[in-house]
């Protein structure tokens, strides 16, 4: 706690990447009974999305509902952030501070999950947020996600903004091992990613005739967004692995759309909706796909101890243990393609580090013939994952508590081969002479 | 005086006179090399000065603190990062070892000194013993009273000075002494054939190459002398015995010295020597086969021997220009080819050319370093061939080459200050032996007229002179003792009787050269000129130690209406980063800075002031020229944590990185090629105002420098360039400034962590401007809950 008192002080926008690991918000401690603050437009929300709500409470969550215009609302007293998460059902608000570095961001910026659900009355404010976390909603306010082929079947679904999407992400990870059964209803606007930004994963996106538009007008020009280029929820994994959830469509998580049916091709008895938004928030609030690095050690083999300094040729052992957060407690990650850089500047070794189905991944290598400060770098990010970056060295080592990095010494001057095979004719030569030398001086000044 | 009636006796107690008045005037020229060079400690504070010498503390350090295993084996993973540096094979020893010795020696006498103190004081110490070995050599070559002279002069000479007032603890404090010291060795060989002094001579080059790079000086100058001895027909056992042990000794010997290890045979710097030795053993031969054979067979043997010998030398350089021709710096390394070539290193090594001391020398900067020497060497040099003898030719010879490396950089001013010393001293010496003899003649005379009594005391002062004058012909003297083969004792004495002849001999031809006898009033008007000539030297001499050259560079002043002023910004600046940043962090700067970096503030700095790594150089030049963006990744790549850059701007300190920056930008764009000098030039102009290129106004290194300048006084004028400023009003995206310091000499930035997010598409200006109107509507009705 002291460190992220002493994070929320400077007010940066963003964390130390070295430190992300020390302060995530997110910790297995207080992981059974985390704040979440809800905030709302109108307190029916809190019964017209009754069922998402339980089955977050059910889970563990202390859900704080406050309207999104209270004045006495405040996300952090004395430095220190009141909430772990943040859920904004309120997308007509127009709270500026959220968007500041005080508010939403700022709030994600400490390792803090967010989910943002808008809908076609989204404020600037709600959108700005997404824009900061790289998701950018149709431009045009009053235009929604329209699909004339698939659509949701219904009668009041006339204008098709009602659509059933079934184009989830391939991840595991992310929406949980059992495949959601059912397309998920979807009444909202769209949204774009940006192409660079590689935080941002699309996971509901519309299908290939979709279209974002103002379904009251005729289109009189192209719609600017088209087909599956509109996501219709998406989530970032922040630098600092915080998480947030961004949907166009606060009805998605209601509880008419959860126990509605759905036709779409055939008829459902009930939609995907309440498996993907239960699955997906467990993503979002770290139930799953957490890994932990703990435990780097790496020693010359046959020896323990972290030595503090390297020398060429060394043979040596790495091993670092992962776990993943299962929700209640951290189980072993067992994965083929974690790997492990011996690196200066470019990477001098690249191994695969082999487990033993524990948690426990090692690797033993030879230190390359090339002198330096080196890094173990282990570099993990996979879809879904939260991202390992290690850079060991030292953090064991009492004198040198903070380096990161360990240096690879030449040899000493007398480690080299005192006598080499090869140079025995120069040694016999060198010899022979001076014995010869000798001998001749010796005639010379005597035989007379 | 008591030698009219005693003449022997007396004799030996003006010897003994002389030794005791010679002894104190030693003590005394080593007392002022050494008193002379104290200016900087009471000006300023007892502190290591400049670049290298801190480096040289900080070893120096590790050795005391370590032993000097560790210190041979010596990996320093805290610069160079990531590289790292084997200090314990790169580093020339012998300061370190010197001044390491010393606060040992100090210590176990329970003299507590700290090793800075012993750092400090290293220098004026060993200008101190330069002075002496400067007595020797003059000495050996034109007998003491030249020594004499010679050791005052160069105990005071600037050029000198500048590298070894107190404080400056650099190699070539060491160096200069070890180098003249080697020099008297070899005289000392040269003229005695000793090989006692031999062996003496190798350990003095082992030492000499311990100490400084320089030491390729004497094994290319000594193998010159050797060579020009033989040349011109005065090759000798002598001569033999002087250059054969110390080529064999002396190779053997610094290849010992990690730094030089194979390069003492690899590099053509040594060939010289080695090709003089093959000759010299050649003419060795050829003298004592033209002993044993009749001149008939001689001149047979040689034809033979010739038409053999050239065909077998055409192969050998054959295979030596190959094997020289292969390697891609034809065997010789920037800093010796900038040497030969002086347009070779501003041609194509930047990184050697950038440094002012490798520019050649102007004019001033002559009369600055050696003052009147300069006019009193052509003197000197005239004494040298009056009459010439292997050493006063050696010394000529020394005179010629150092003021040719003088002419081409600035730093071998200091291999030409002794040269310029000791010939200098042989003209003062030689004229004022002159001017007093004609004046003593002169007043001979005067009584003698008088009591008429002038016979004995011409003539004594005429004997007066013999020793000197048997002196300056040991050449001579030495080659007709050579050719007997006599048992040592023997030849001593048979030494001194020959000098005794030849002294009689000589008697007679000097006093008909004592023609040379000038009128009185114009030896008394130019003895005064002398002293007044002298008295300039010495005038010059105080003034350049005490305001020229012992400012630290690591503290400066300035006068000005109001008084003094002191800028101590790099302290401020260093320890700065040694109190407020973590151990490990690494801090990016100019390679000028890189040691002090280390010393000072302890922290990992990329480069340092030790050259080694164009590419690593080339790396951070590029970075600071490069858009903030860029710099940005290049400096995350290293792991940087801190930006350190030198501004002069606000107080007028010119040599700050902005008046270096074209010089980054050359090494960096030497090896990416991307960054192109005239992007930085408008019209060839090297200029910050207004009319500045964009890519100049846009670089790191402009906006680390002039970051928040215009707050300083409104309008952004920079005192150095004399102009405002181009870009007034910029933010920093990238980095944040972390600490300037009291005059805004030093500015400490920090590398900002990347962002946690990456932002969508930049939102149209409209709903932009919309929603910050919203915003500040919002801002009134409700207050930030933050507060």
């Amino acid at each position: 706690m002291a460190i992220r008192r002493a994070l929320v002080l400077p007010l940066v926008l963003v964390l130390l990447p070295a430190l992300i690991s020390v302060t995530r918000a997110f910790s297995a401690d207080s992981a059974t009974d985390r704040r979440l603050l809800v905030l709302v437009d109108d307190l029916a929300v809190r019964s017209s999305h009754s069922i998402y709500f339980r089955s977050l409470e059910s889970r563990g969550y202390d859900l704080q509902f406050r309207l999104a215009d209270d004045p006495k609302l405040a996300l952090q007293r004395y430095g220190q952030y009141l909430y772990d998460g943040l859920v904004l059902f309120s997308p007509s608000a127009k709270i500026w501070w959220l968007c500041g570095p005080y508010g939403g961001v700022g709030f994600r910026g400490f390792g803090h999950d967010l989910i943002l659900a808008a809908d076609p009355s989204a404020s600037d404010l709600i959108r700005d947020i997404a824009t900061e976390c790289g998701v950018d909603f149709d431009e045009d306010p009053a235009s929604v996600v329209v699909d004339h082929v698939g659509y949701a079947v219904s009668e009041t679904n006339l204008d098709h903004t009602l659509i059933a999407s079934d184009d989830f992400i391939q991840s595991d990870v992310i929406l949980g091992s059992e495949k959601i059964k059912a397309p998920v209803l979807f009444r909202g606007i769209g949204h774009s990613l940006n192409p660079t930004n590689t935080m941002v994963v699309k996971v509901l996106s519309a299908s290939p005739s979709a279209y974002s538009a103002n379904p009251k007008t005729r289109l009189s020009k192209a719609p600017s967004l088209t087909g599956s280029a509109i996501s219709l929820v998406s989530v970032v994994q922040a630098r600092n692995n915080a998480r947030i959830l961004i949907c166009g469509s606060l009805d998605l998580f209601s509880d008419r759309f959860f126990k509605s049916g759905v036709e779409k091709f055939k008829s459902m008895k009930k939609s995907g909706n309440e498996q993907f938004a239960v699955e997906i928030s467990k993503w979002v609030f770290h139930e799953r796909g957490h890994l932990k690095a703990i435990n780097v050690r790496h020693h010359k083999v046959g020896e323990v101890a972290e030595p503090p300094m390297y020398r060429i040729k060394d043979d040596l052992e790495y091993s670092v243990e992962i776990y993943e957060w299962s929700g209640t407690s951290w189980k072993p990650y067992v994965a083929d393609d974690v790997q492990v850089q011996f690196y200066m500047m470019s990477p001098y070794i690249l191994k695969t580090l082999s487990n033993d189905q524990k948690g426990l991944y090692s690797a033993s290598f030879k230190v390359p013939d090339v002198y330096g400060v080196f890094q173990f770098k282990l570099e993990y990010q996979r879809l879904g994952y939260s991202t390992l970056s290690l850079k060991a060295g030292m953090a064991t080592h009492p004198t040198r508590l903070f380096l990161q990095s360990i240096p690879v010494r030449p040899f000493r001057h007398n480690e080299y081969e005192r006598f080499i095979p090869a140079a025995y004719p120069y040694y016999g030569g060198s010899f022979s002479t001076m014995a010869g030398f000798f001998l001749f001086s010796v005639v010379y000044l005597y035989n007379k | 005086m008591a030698a009219n009636e005693e003449p022997k006796g007396a004799g030996a107690l003006r010897n003994a006179f002389g030794n005791i008045l010679c002894f104190f005037i030693l003590l005394l020229i080593g007392v002022i090399a050494f008193s002379i060079r104290l200016f900087s400690v009471i000006k300023y504070e007892s502190v290591i000065h400049e670049f290298d010498p801190y480096f040289n503390y900080r070893v120096t350090q590790f050795l005391t603190k370590n032993g000097i295993y560790d210190f041979w084996n010596w990996f320093d993973d805290r610069t160079w990062y990531p590289l790292g540096r084997v200090i314990g094979g790169t580093v020339y020893p012998g300061l370190t070892l010197t001044a390491g010795s010393m606060w040992w020696i100090l210590n176990s006498f329970n003299i507590p000194l700290s090793v800075e103190t012993v750092c400090v004081f290293t220098a004026p110490v060993f200008s101190a013993n330069a002075a002496w070995a400067t007595y020797l050599l003059t000495k050996e070559v034109k007998g003491t009273g030249a020594g004499l002279t010679a050791a005052l002069l160069l105990a005071m000479v600037p050029s000198y000075i500048s590298r070894s007032v107190a404080g400056s603890y650099d190699n070539e404090a060491v160096a200069i002494f070890a180098l003249i010291f080697t020099f008297y060795l070899y005289i000392k060989t040269l003229n005695t054939g000793s090989l006692f002094y031999a062996t003496l001579n190798a350990l003095s080059y082992f030492y000499m190459v311990c100490s400084w790079g320089g030491y390729t000086f004497i094994i290319n100058l000594i193998p010159m002398h050797a060579l020009l001895c033989i040349v011109t027909g005065r090759y000798s056992s002598r001569l033999y015995i002087a250059y054969a042990p110390l080529v064999v000794l002396g190779t053997l010997l610094a290849a010992l010295v990690p730094v030089v290890g194979f390069n003492a045979v690899m590099t053509s710097e040594h060939f010289a020597s080695f090709l003089v030795f093959i000759i010299i053993n050649v003419v060795a031969l050829v003298y004592y086969i033209r002993g044993i054979l009749s001149p008939k067979m001689f001149k047979v043997a040689t034809t033979l021997v010739v038409t053999l010998g050239i065909t077998v030398c055409v192969a050998v350089v054959a295979v030596l220009v190959a094997m020289v021709a292969s390697s891609p710096t034809k065997g010789w390394s920037g800093r010796s080819l900038s040497l030969l070539d002086p347009t070779y290193a501003s041609k194509y090594i930047p990184i050697i050319a950038s440094v002012s001391e490798h520019q050649p020398p102007t004019w001033p900067s002559y009369f600055t370093d050696i003052n009147v020497l300069a006019f009193l060497v052509p003197a000197g040099i005239i004494g040298c061939f009056l009459p010439l003898s292997d050493a006063s030719s050696f010394v000529i010879l020394y005179l010629v080459t150092s003021v040719y490396f003088s002419g081409v950089m600035v730093r071998l001013m200091l291999v030409l200050a002794p040269a310029a010393c000791i010939i200098s001293g042989i003209a003062l010496s030689d004229s004022f032996n002159i001017l007093t003899q004609s004046i003593k003649v002169h007043l001979g005379k005067l009584l003698s007229s008088a009591s008429v009594a002038g016979d004995s005391t011409s003539e004594n002062s005429a004997s007066q002179t013999e020793p000197k004058a048997s002196k300056h012909t040991p050449g001579e003297k030495s080659e007709e003792i050579t050719k007997e083969k006599q048992p040592k004792k023997n030849r001593k004495k048979e030494k001194e009787k020959e000098k005794g002849t030849v002294e009689k001999v000589s008697n007679k031809k000097q006093s008909e050269k004592r023609a040379l006898i000038l009128p009185l009033e114009v030896s008394v008007v130019a003895i005064l000129l002398i002293v007044l000539l002298g008295a300039f030297y010495v005038i010059h001499c105080v003034w350049a130690a005490a305001e020229a050259y012992s400012a630290p560079s690591i503290v400066l002043t300035s006068h000005s209406h109001d008084g003094l002023h002191v800028f101590d910004d790099f302290r401020e600046a260093y320890a700065w980063l040694r109190h407020n940043t973590e151990v490990d962090d690494k801090v990016a700067s100019w390679w000028d800075y890189g040691y002090q970096t280390t010393a000072m503030a302890n922290r990992t700095v990329i480069v340092d002031n030790n050259t080694w790594n164009n590419t690593h150089i080339a790396t951070v030049g590029t970075a600071m020229s490069s858009p903030e963006k860029q710099a940005w990744e290049i400096f995350n790549s290293l792991d940087v944590k801190y930006v350190l850059v030198v501004f002069g701007g606000l107080v007028g300190y010119p040599s700050d990185d902005i008046n270096k920056f074209l010089w980054m930008v050359r090494i960096g764009g030497g090896v990416f090629p991307h960054i192109k000098e005239p992007d930085y030039l408008r019209d060839g102009q090297y200029r910050i105002d207004s009319q500045a290129t964009q890519t100049m106004l846009n670089c790191l290194m402009y906006k680390l420098s002039y970051y928040r300048f215009v707050e300083t006084d409104g309008k952004g004028f920079d005192r150095v360039r004399r102009t405002e400023i181009g870009r007034k009003y910029f933010k920093l995206t990238h980095f944040e400034e972390v600490f300037t310091t009291h005059h805004w000499m030093v500015r400490i930035f920090k590398l900002k962590p990347p962002k946690n997010r990456i932002r969508g598409k930049v939102k149209k200006s409209k709903s932009g401007s919309k929603s910050n109107a919203a915003n500040k509507i919002e801002a009134k009705g409700r207050q930030n809950p933050w507060h």
